[in-house]
């Protein structure tokens, strides 16, 4: 399920020759989602939905291959500035989303969190 | 119209992967998620080198390789395990995530 929203992402805004947009906000998204899971009574209620919807469609959904391999052809193009830029500002990105969105949130239950 | 058939078998098949990789080998540090990330990232650089593309690309790096690694998961494990074991996990997945994908991709290339 994940994986193919990340595909349809991808087919309505391809990741053009720049930045890596569309898997930039797929990754931050998916890891707010993820942090936030708790919020939803339904993953909260049931351990099966939680990680179905957790490590299951969020896992796939997000991507660190395809941001390393992303990564991995910019540098091989010389964009040595644009590939750091876009590793660290998923990741910095990324967290913090995943602290202000946990902040609100329950904890996740550690086997959610695969 | 095959090609989403392919994304979410190749999905499937790695999201089962790393989530049977996170349960026998995650503990005080995620060993089966690191080793799930870095898997995927050396199989799409091979993909990559072997400049797969249409079904195959869809099936192997889209898929399957999307499907066995994460963001998500890395990022609040990555929170979670505090500043110290935190940042030698988010450094450690970034630089095996890119070594893998290069060596990958040279190996294949």
């Amino acid at each position: 399920m994940g994986s193919l929203l990340r595909w349809a992402c991808g087919e309505l805004v391809a990741d053009g020759s720049g930045f890596p947009w569309t898997t930039f906000t797929i990754n931050v998204v998916g890891c707010a989602l993820l942090a936030g899971l708790e919020l939803l009574p339904l993953a909260r209620r049931s351990a099966t939905w939680a990680a179905a919807l957790g490590p299951g469609a969020l896992g796939g959904f997000t991507t660190l291959s395809a941001a390393s391999e992303q990564a991995r052809g910019l540098l091989d193009e010389g964009r040595t500035a644009l590939a750091g830029a876009y590793v660290l500002a998923t990741l910095a990105v990324a967290l913090l989303a995943v602290n202000v969105i946990g902040r609100l949130a329950p904890p996740l239950p550690e086997e959610d969190e695969l | 119209m095959i090609t989403p058939l392919l994304v979410a078998l190749g999905g499937a098949m790695g999201a089962a992967l790393r989530f049977t990789l996170g349960k026998l080998l995650d503990g005080t540090f995620h060993v089966g998620t690191l080793t799930a990330n870095t898997l995927a990232c050396l199989v799409i650089g091979l993909a990559g080198g072997a400049a797969l593309s249409g079904a195959a690309w869809a099936l192997v790096a889209t898929g399957f390789c999307g499907g066995l690694s994460t963001y998500s998961s890395f990022a609040v494990q990555a929170r979670d395990r505090g500043a110290r074991i935190g940042s030698a996990y988010v450094v450690l997945t970034l630089a095996l995530g890119l070594g893998a994908a290069a060596l990958g991709f040279r190996v294949a290339a």
